[in-house]
């Protein structure tokens, strides 16, 4: 195998940090600029080590509201943020589990139409669509509310599809098994397919979550009030052309802030995301 | 505790693929019934329209003398062993064998008794907190058999349940299935392509080809008298020779033939093996002689099969324990009158 002798070992371990430093260090950059003063930001060059603003920087963005988005804190942004990216990722997850349900265990009439309409809407993506959306959006009164955020979002033909092929592993006996053990449709998602697509569910959403939380598009166009935004939209808002006006300081720290959601995501459910994406166990 | 009536049953898949053409049985109660038949025979179609998970397309199905046809599977009160086991993967072997019982709301100080009565039975009681991937493929199937029996049904349906175990472990629970439905005393439909699972398992033997009963009857009974060259080329292993009749030379058929007569049969080990020359034919009681060319001899160990051809159809003899027979010899065989077997241009038996 690769690695069996001491030189190569030394050379992966040099190309694998050297990577790692390759992507980490503007990350680590963002952070040392978060706790510094605005001068010194201003002022190259940054220095290499964090500064000692740190609290004061991060309890101004959090707590103090930063100017150029109306003085809305960033803690703000990012219980929004949080509200949109759970609301899409639970709600992606629900809709195509029992959309997924209905079409692989349910004869029905027009049940491979249905099928085919929600494999049509994945060519159909919010983009495509964003003009008649913000329309209907407008119509309803969903401007500037978590549910104008989430719902357009909220379904998602990928996921249906994903939780489609995982149902069709699952053998006709297991099915005939708990009909006769006397499990009606309810008791058998509840009781059989969702324990079952445990690892499924944990894979998704992380990717959802994240899908979520990354949106700019969309959340640009249905929020106008600053203490609506996200914080990717906050972020953005806040950066000037003219290098005076901005707060690069807080502008650190909200770029930091924004990434450590995502990545506690990921760290805590890693182990079900990865067993969720290689785990064939029936 | 229940008898099954299966009166002309009927299944038609897509308006005009018969699956089932009139199946009528009546089994029963306590008595074990295998229905064995090639793949494709409708046999598992049957057992899953007793089980309720097929809808019947014409013909009833009792179960305790009550029609069940319009009774889904769980009000049946039947319990099913499948091929594949069908273990909830995520559950324990207590939780699987509990799952049915909590369905149905039995209180939990009796589902405890009764899995655990039966954990016991079964030999499983240590492995109840195990999940099924940690078991072996003997184990699942008793955990499959555990799953049935705790629920005290009316009938035991099983949908060959002994397929995917080796061939030594299949004997065994073969006897194990066998005396546990005896002590139980619960009425049983089994399904097998297993020729020899369902010689030795049968109360009742019914055999089925392209969806249709060809026999029913005690398995001796059935070896002894097959009604159809069907049922007497699938029962008994190696299965019986049947030779057109035309195929006899006619000095050679000392015996006449029935009048509608097409096809002979004899079982293998029904022929007395003389080497050609012997003063065999026309010797003793009467009966059929018939010269014959070894192609290949397989000695077994307590018996030896020798494969033979007669004008230009192939036979298999039975000796018993070893035989001085060689490929390339030649051999005359002898069988009684009384062991001769014939069938009409139908395959019916005469």
């Amino acid at each position: 195998m690769i690695g069996s002798s001491p030189l190569r070992t030394y050379i992966a371990h040099v190309l694998l940090i050297l990577g790692v430093v390759l992507v980490a260090f503007p990350i680590y950059y963002t952070f040392v600029a978060s706790t510094q003063t605005l001068q010194t930001i201003l002022r190259p060059p940054l220095p290499l080590v964090p500064g000692d603003r740190f609290f004061a920087n991060y309890y101004e963005a959090i707590f103090g509201g930063v100017g150029r988005i109306g003085g809305v804190g960033v803690g703000t942004l990012l219980f929004n943020s949080t509200v949109m990216a759970l609301g899409i990722a639970v709600g992606k997850i629900v809709i195509s589990i029992l959309s997924a349900y209905a079409i692989v265990f349910f004869r029905f009439p027009l049940r491979m139409t249905f099928f085919w309409l929600i494999f049509i809407t994945l060519m159909l993506p919010v983009e495509v669509r964003i003009l008649p959306t913000y329309k209907v959006m407008v119509d309803f009164g969903l401007i500037d509310t978590y549910a104008g955020l989430i719902v357009p979002l909220i379904a998602s033909a990928t996921a249906t599809l994903l939780f489609r092929q995982f149902f069709l592993t699952i053998p006709g006996e297991l099915v005939e098994a708990a009909r006769v053990d006397g499990a009606g449709p309810w008791k058998f998602f509840k009781d059989i397919l969702l324990p079952l697509s445990r690892t499924n569910i944990a894979a998704l959403f992380v990717i959802l979550f994240i899908y979520g939380w990354t949106q700019y598009l969309w959340p640009l166009l249905v929020t106008n009030r600053n203490d609506m935004n996200t914080i990717v939209i906050g972020l953005r808002k806040m950066v000037s052309f003219a290098d005076a006006d901005t707060e690069w300081h807080l502008v650190m720290v909200t770029a930091v802030l924004a990434i450590l959601p995502p990545i506690l995501v990921v760290v805590l459910m890693q182990r079900w995301f990865v067993r969720g994406l290689i785990e064939t166990e029936k | 505790m229940a008898t099954v009536d299966l009166k002309d049953v009927r299944k038609t898949y897509f308006g005009n693929v018969e699956a089932v053409k009139g199946v009528s049985i009546a089994i029963p109660d306590k008595a074990l019934c295998v229905l064995v038949g090639p793949s494709g025979c409708g046999k598992s179609t049957l057992l899953r329209m007793i089980a309720g998970l097929e809808a019947i397309t014409s013909g009833t199905v009792s179960i305790g003398e009550k029609v069940v046809n319009a009774v889904g599977p769980a009000e049946r009160d039947i319990a099913m062993v499948f091929q594949n086991y069908a273990l909830y993967p995520h559950m324990n072997v207590y939780d699987n064998m509990a799952y049915g019982l909590r369905n149905r709301g039995t209180p939990k100080e009796e589902i405890d008794a009764r899995v655990r009565a039966t954990a016991k039975t079964l030999e499983l009681a240590h492995l109840l907190e195990r999940r099924p991937r940690e078991l072996s493929g003997g184990q699942r199937q008793r955990v499959a058999m555990g799953r049935a029996i705790v629920r005290y049904p009316k009938v035991f349906l099983f949908d060959e349940p002994l397929s995917n175990l080796d061939a030594k472990l299949r004997g065994q629970m073969r006897v194990e299935i066998k005396s546990l439905q005896r002590a139980l005393g619960v009425t049983s439909v089994y399904v097998t392509h297993d020729q020899l699972e369902a010689m030795t398992l049968a109360d009742i033997l019914v055999v089925m080809n392209a969806g249709e009963v060809e026999q029913i009857g005690a398995p001796l009974d059935v070896y002894e008298k097959p009604a159809s060259t069907f049922v007497a080329a699938f029962i008994g292993a190696p299965p019986m020779n049947l030779l057109p009749v035309a195929a006899l030379s006619a000095g050679r058929t000392a015996l006449a033939a029935p009048a509608d007569a097409a096809t002979l049969g004899f079982r293998p080990e029904d022929a007395t093996l003389n080497p050609r020359g012997g003063a065999a034919s026309g010797n003793g009681a009467a009966g059929l002689s018939l010269d014959m060319a070894v192609e290949g001899v397989e000695p077994v160990g307590a018996e030896s099969f020798i494969y033979c051809r007669m004008a230009g159809e192939r036979l298999v003899l039975r000796a018993a324990g070893r035989t001085a027979t060689q490929t390339g010899d030649g051999l005359s065989a002898m069988v009684e009158t009384a062991k001769l077997h014939w069938f009409d241009v139908a395959g019916k038996r005469l």
